[in-house]
């Protein structure tokens, strides 16, 4: 049985079904968005704390550029099909989907990251200050902490004031364990970590590792979901976005494999499918446009 | 909405991120004096630039496709 209008526009809705179909989906894809983005909205403005600049900047700033590029290759392939230029249209879907592969490689890249970052939490303010001492220098240690500490959780937030029993250190664990915990490290029977912490605020020179008594700490985890509040919805946003790349990656390489058989069938039906998955593409990119600012800027 | 007036609306809303991205680490440059965010201001700024020029040679050349 054929299928009814995949090339002419219906006469009822002046669209081709594919066409209506896609806006349905991409109106509930708003929804979904929307609503995570308006949980994010509320988990911040009620926070006490909210941290900033956890995030790498020129790394955001590269894959917002990879899928601006890719939003232009695939709507050149599409208008390629539609001026019947077959090979423009797999030079362009193949950089496209070349570009959805670099910006989920970044992403991975970005994530492992931060599965190998720690912030750790000690049991009291006397005994970070003793670390913060032993990382920063006897001098620079307390001052350390202290701008360390607000420039994490100032920035638009007058309720973020110092609280020197609040305050955690960042830095590396010896060995780059991923997702490692206190529980953990305490199963496996460890009694001390080397840590080396992050440098202090405004330069790039990392102290030396110090040891750290895992019974003078509380708290020890990396930058996972169950760190706080913002990675947590940090990730749910990214990862539901990456799976959003991943899946309109899959379909565009199948119109690029499949491009041969339905440029001799159907030449204009093609060009609609391409245009229904660009589209799509589009969306997900502008997804990205409105998350870039939000979780890396502001 | 066709995949054209869907791309029209993206690069404007790409050239609106590419300034305000700009300003935004030019300001920084300012207090931080960093040269990372001094070229990312210039790059972002010149990246609205010809995001603005792909606009207009995108509109010319897709002028005989409808925006349904």
């Amino acid at each position: 049985m054929e299928i009814p209008y995949t090339v002419k526009p219906r006469p009822d809705t002046g669209l081709y079904n594919a066409k209506l179909g896609i806006w349905l989906f991409l109106a509930s894809e708003v929804m979904l968005f929307g609503g995570l983005f308006s949980s994010y909205i509320l988990l911040r403005v009620g926070a006490d704390l909210w941290p900033h600049g956890m995030l790498n900047i020129p790394i955001g700033t590269f894959n917002t550029f990879v899928l601006i590029a890719s939003s232009v290759t695939v709507v050149m392939s599409w208008a390629s099909l539609k001026l019947g230029k077959l090979d423009a249209f797999k030079k362009y879907m193949a950089l496209t989907i070349l570009c959805a592969l670099g910006f989920l490689s970044v992403k991975s890249f970005e994530y492992h990251a931060k599965f190998t970052h720690y912030d750790v939490w000690f049991k009291d303010a006397a005994t970070a200050e003793k670390y913060f001492k032993a990382a920063y220098g006897e001098e620079k240690g307390v001052e350390a902490a202290r701008k360390l500490f607000v420039e994490r959780f100032h920035l638009h937030n007058t309720k973020a004031t110092y609280d020197a029993n609040q305050v955690q250190i960042g830095g590396h664990i010896e060995g780059d364990p991923l997702c490692a915990t206190l529980k953990k490290l305490l199963a496996a029977k460890k009694e001390t970590i080397q840590f080396t912490p992050d440098a202090p605020f405004g330069t790039h020179d990392h102290p030396k590792p110090i040891e750290v008594k895992l019974s003078d700490v509380i708290r020890l985890s990396s930058y996972v979901p169950s760190h706080s509040t913002y990675f947590a919805i940090y990730f749910t946003i990214t990862a539901l976005h990456g799976l959003h790349v991943l899946g309109g990656a899959i379909v565009l390489t199948y119109f690029l494999l499949t491009a041969d058989k339905w440029w001799k069938k159907n030449p204009e039906q093609l060009a609609n499918r391409v245009e229904v998955g660009g589209l799509f593409w589009h969306f997900v990119d502008l997804v990205w446009i409105f998350l870039f600012p939000v979780l890396y800027l502001l | 909405m066709s995949l054209k007036a869907f791309h029209v609306l993206f690069i404007t809303a790409s050239v609106a991120l590419s300034f305000w991205f700009g300003w935004y680490e030019l300001d920084r440059y300012t207090s931080t004096k960093a040269a990372a965010d001094m070229w990312l201001g210039i790059g972002s700024c010149l990246t609205g630039a010809v995001l603005i020029a792909y606009g207009i040679y995108f509109l010319k050349k897709l002028k005989n496709i409808s925006y349904l």
